[in-house]
């Protein structure tokens, strides 16, 4: 190889260098004006009065009080009816899938599906079976159980990942010793599995928490503070759906919401980020 | 020491129908023409081996002759592998322990295993022995402290952990893990001991401590040893077999009281093997 | 006793496996529900008017009936389109960066900033599209609400989803590969281009599935962006409405066979995604590298 070739390489090698970087600063600097927009025009409005107060002339005036507990609510039921189901059916694909082959492979492959079903899909969905057919109405009850369907996959797929992580030695040992299945698992898997069934539960609430469109016609849009389950509530996204859209002058506190929903959500990816080390580091240093 | 009838917890361990063979001289491990299959590859082919009450056996051949998995034929640890099929007769005592309606938790308590790589786990040393005394339903904490104790005391750990049983069993060092791990499964007093290499993973010191243990098991348990250190081979067991893969499948070349393979093995491959020409 | 306690554990053991079967059979059952009540909810209008007239009426008029899916499934058709044409060489490009180029400090900031990128609520790149990206776009050409600001805010957010599924393919070619690679003094682009993409092939259109998929499923940020004409857009900067931005629009009011046609529409929309779930399956049975 001579010089001349070398230099020729080097030389078209600038340009994808270049390309490389510019995209990477580019998405960064998208990033960077989405986030710093929202803090800018949000931050002025942000006061623990606009936290706990009610809504007032249709959102433009007034805080987010109401809004904030049905969003809590929401979650609420959400995780209530999700992490059972989900923690009960990542056991089952983990632990049970060498006897229950079939079985099990046709859950993962549902669950699959699941996963790709669109949100306002969910929305329908939710809207015929838990409002109507089952009766609970606009509701949160209603809007609770059709996110828990909607993060099922989330919650099982990491559920899943955090059991099949624990060493097989552990399985095996407890197996040679004669332990019931019970005890294997409530004594030694599920502790071991502990931090990885936590990040699951973390991403859920994240994506049950960032979901609109499978609100909007199961929770509703009723913005009072709600004395019941079988209340409508609004939940934080929607209200800020229907401040920008619906509400001329709304923007303002819109933007005040935007920002106490990503905050909520910042908080809630750092968690499973720390979560998820420490684990890391614990596993690493026995 | 300890003896089995000390033991309040022995009316949990024997099931009825055993007490009887305990203390019948004749072999307590039959096996015959016991062959695994793993889908449709062969893994070993009609082994038939016989492992008198008290004894160490051990198992010898060079990598990847199908020890390990006779081994966990013993105690049916191979129901947990999927697609392995079990051919042949288990006896234990006077038990077919092939059964399908064979209880395996009760099995498994009278048929203790220990792995190749310690594996305490992930809770403190004095959990890592109550446990398994908890789930075979021995709840009283003085009978379980007691039962801990002595445990320790039998495989020389109870002067090195005596004042932080409360320690995770994780911090212990590789020695000491492995011979948790033999008080683990000694706890429930099991009749049979299967030791999967069980000194491969250590250092030449620990692994001098484990050995003298596992020899000072003797006459109170039998066991079956799996082992590629011919010369330990020699020094604790009483009885020797050689695996060896013929015609693709692990087989049973060789079996016989320990003096007798390695000092006049009758079948020539024996001889090689012992003699470190082969293998 | 000793029998008894066997048993009882036996049985509990028996419980827990049969109450596992059932969470499971639980959760697997969800999506068979979903299927199921769509096309209960949508069987009224399509017995009365056909499944054909979705795609042959004159206009999308159901208070008349009316029933012209065609306009909204050309709008799906061409955000969907545009965004993954975009997205993919950015994301792919994205994941290089991540893998490649960065420093490993650099590179683990930016893969943090590309998860927190693909968790930000939709209805808040909605927002800010809305009062941000549109009023540009209506300076250069009104109304603003268009294609092109579908396009933007949609490659926004699916970017972070190609990204990462690369970035993790990329870190699965075997490194013996690029050490083979240095070892013949290839440069590092040359490298990426003629193995590391070829090898992570696979892995990167899984990626580019899964984009589109959610692309294809995203309703509140298009909602808030795309003006939401029902029209076939003849350029980027016109309006035009999608299949789940009509379904969100019209479900409020909608009541009758207006209702069931709109549940037509999210059967429409399931479909799609199955299709992509299967075709997404199909490749990863190819993703063995060797």
């Amino acid at each position: 190889m001579n010089d001349n070739q070398a230099f020729g390489k080097q030389h078209r090698d600038w340009l994808p260098t270049f390309l490389v970087w510019a995209v990477a600063l580019g998405v960064t600097g998208i990033f960077a004006w989405i986030l710093g927009d929202i803090l800018w025009h949000g931050a002025a409005q942000i006061s623990w009065e606009f936290l706990i107060s009610e809504p007032e002339d249709a959102g433009r005036a007034g805080g987010i009080g109401p809004i904030l507990v049905s969003t809590l609510l929401i979650l609420g039921v959400c995780l209530v009816v999700s992490v059972p189901i989900g923690v009960g059916t990542a056991i089952l694909l983990a632990d049970l899938s060498t006897t229950d082959t079939l079985f099990s492979n046709l859950v993962r492959r549902s669950l699959d599906v699941l996963a790709g079903v669109p949100s306002i899909v969910f929305g329908l969905f939710g809207n015929v079976f838990f409002a109507k057919t089952l009766g609970l109405g606009f509701s949160i009850l209603s809007g609770g159980l059709t996110l828990a369907c909607m993060v099922l996959p989330i919650l099982i797929r990491s559920a899943e990942e955090g059991l099949r992580a624990v060493p097989p030695d552990y399985r095996l040992g407890a197996a040679a010793l004669g332990f019931s299945r019970t005890t294997t698992l409530g004594q030694l898997l599920l502790p071991a599995a502990a931090p990885g069934l936590l990040v699951g539960v973390v991403l859920g609430i994240g994506r049950a928490m960032a979901e609109t469109a499978a609100l909007i016609f199961t929770s509703g849009y009723v913005d009072r503070m709600p004395e019941s389950l079988l209340d409508s509530g609004r939940a934080l996204s929607l209200h800020i759906f229907d401040l920008s859209m619906n509400v001329p002058g709304g923007n303002a506190n819109a933007y005040a919401s935007a920002l106490v929903l990503l905050a909520l959500l910042l908080v809630i990816n750092g968690v499973a980020a720390w979560i998820a080390e420490q684990w890391l580091h614990r596993r690493l240093i026995p | 020491m300890v003896t089995s009838e000390a033991y309040p917890l022995m009316k949990f361990l024997e099931s009825p129908g055993t007490v009887q063979s305990l203390e019948q001289p004749q072999p307590l491990l039959q096996t015959t023409n016991l062959s695994l299959h793993y889908g449709l590859k062969p893994a070993f082919r009609d082994v038939s081996l016989v492992a008198p009450a008290g004894s160490i056996t051990a198992l010898v051949g060079p990598s990847g002759c199908s020890k390990t998995s006779f081994l966990s034929c013993l105690n049916r640890l191979t129901d947990l592998i999927p697609g392995a099929q079990v051919s042949g007769q288990i006896r234990i005592g006077d038990r077919d322990i092939r059964q399908p309606s064979l209880n395996l938790i009760a099995l498994r308590r009278r048929v203790g295993m220990i792995f190749q790589k310690p594996n305490p786990f992930p809770l403190s040393i004095w959990k890592n022995l109550a446990l398994p005394l908890r789930e075979h339903g021995l709840g009283n904490r003085h009978q379980v402290d007691q039962i801990i104790e002595t445990t320790l005391q039998d495989v020389g750990l109870w002067d090195e952990v005596k004042d932080r049983l409360k320690a995770p069993a994780l911090k212990l060092s590789g020695g000491q893990q492995q011979r948790l791990c033999i008080a683990r499964a000694l706890v429930l007093k099991p009749e049979i001991l299967l030791m999967d290499e069980p000194c491969s993973a250590l250092d030449p010191l620990a692994s001098g401590i484990v050995e003298d243990l596992i020899a000072r098991l003797r006459q109170r348990y039998t066991v079956i040893i799996v082992t590629h250190n011919l010369a330990q081979a020699r020094r604790i067991a009483d009885y020797t077999a050689l695996f060896w893969v013929q015609e693709g499948a692990g087989q049973l070349v060789e079996h016989g009281a320990t003096q007798q393979i390695f000092e006049a093995p009758q079948v020539e491959l024996t001889a090689a093997y012992v003699g470190g020409m082969r293998g | 006793m000793f029998n008894s306690r066997i048993l009882s554990r036996s049985r509990s053991d028996q419980i827990l496996v049969w109450s596992l079967r059932g969470l499971a059979a639980l959760a697997g059952a969800i999506v068979g529900l979903i299927g199921l009540f769509l096309v209960l909810e949508s069987l009224p209008v399509l017995q009365q008017v056909g499944p054909a007239r979705f795609f042959t009426d004159a206009a999308w008029n159901p208070l008349e009936g009316l029933y012209d899916l065609t306009p909204m499934l050309w709008g799906t058709l061409w955000v969907t389109l545009g965004s993954v044409l975009v997205a993919t060489p950015l994301g792919i490009l994205s994941a290089v960066f991540c893998q490649f180029y960065a420093p490993a400090r650099i590179a683990s900031f930016y893969r943090r900033l590309l998860e927190l990128l693909a968790g930000i609520p939709s209805v808040v790149y909605g927002f800010w599209g809305l009062v941000v990206l549109v009023p540009l776009i209506n300076q250069i050409h009104p109304p603003g609400t268009s294609l092109l600001a579908g396009i933007a805010i949609l490659t926004m957010m699916i970017l972070p989803t190609i990204a990462l599924v690369a970035a993790a393919s990329f870190a699965k070619v075997p490194p013996a590969y690029l050490q083979e690679a240095a070892v013949l003094g290839l440069s590092r682009w040359t490298t990426i281009q003629a193995i590391v993409l070829p090898a992570a092939k696979s892995g990167l259109f899984t990626g580019v599935v899964l984009g589109t998929g959610r692309a294809i499923g995203e309703t509140m940020a298009i909602l808030m962006v795309c003006g939401n004409v029902v029209q076939m857009p003849r350029s980027l900067f016109e309006p035009l409405r999608t299949l789940t931005a009509n379904i969100a629009l019209e479900m409020a009011y909608a009541t009758g066979d207006h209702r069931s046609a709109l549940f037509v529409s999210g059967l429409v929309l399931l479909g799609l995604v199955v299709a992509l779930v299967a075709m997404a399956e199909a490749l990863s049975q190819g993703q063995i590298y060797e």
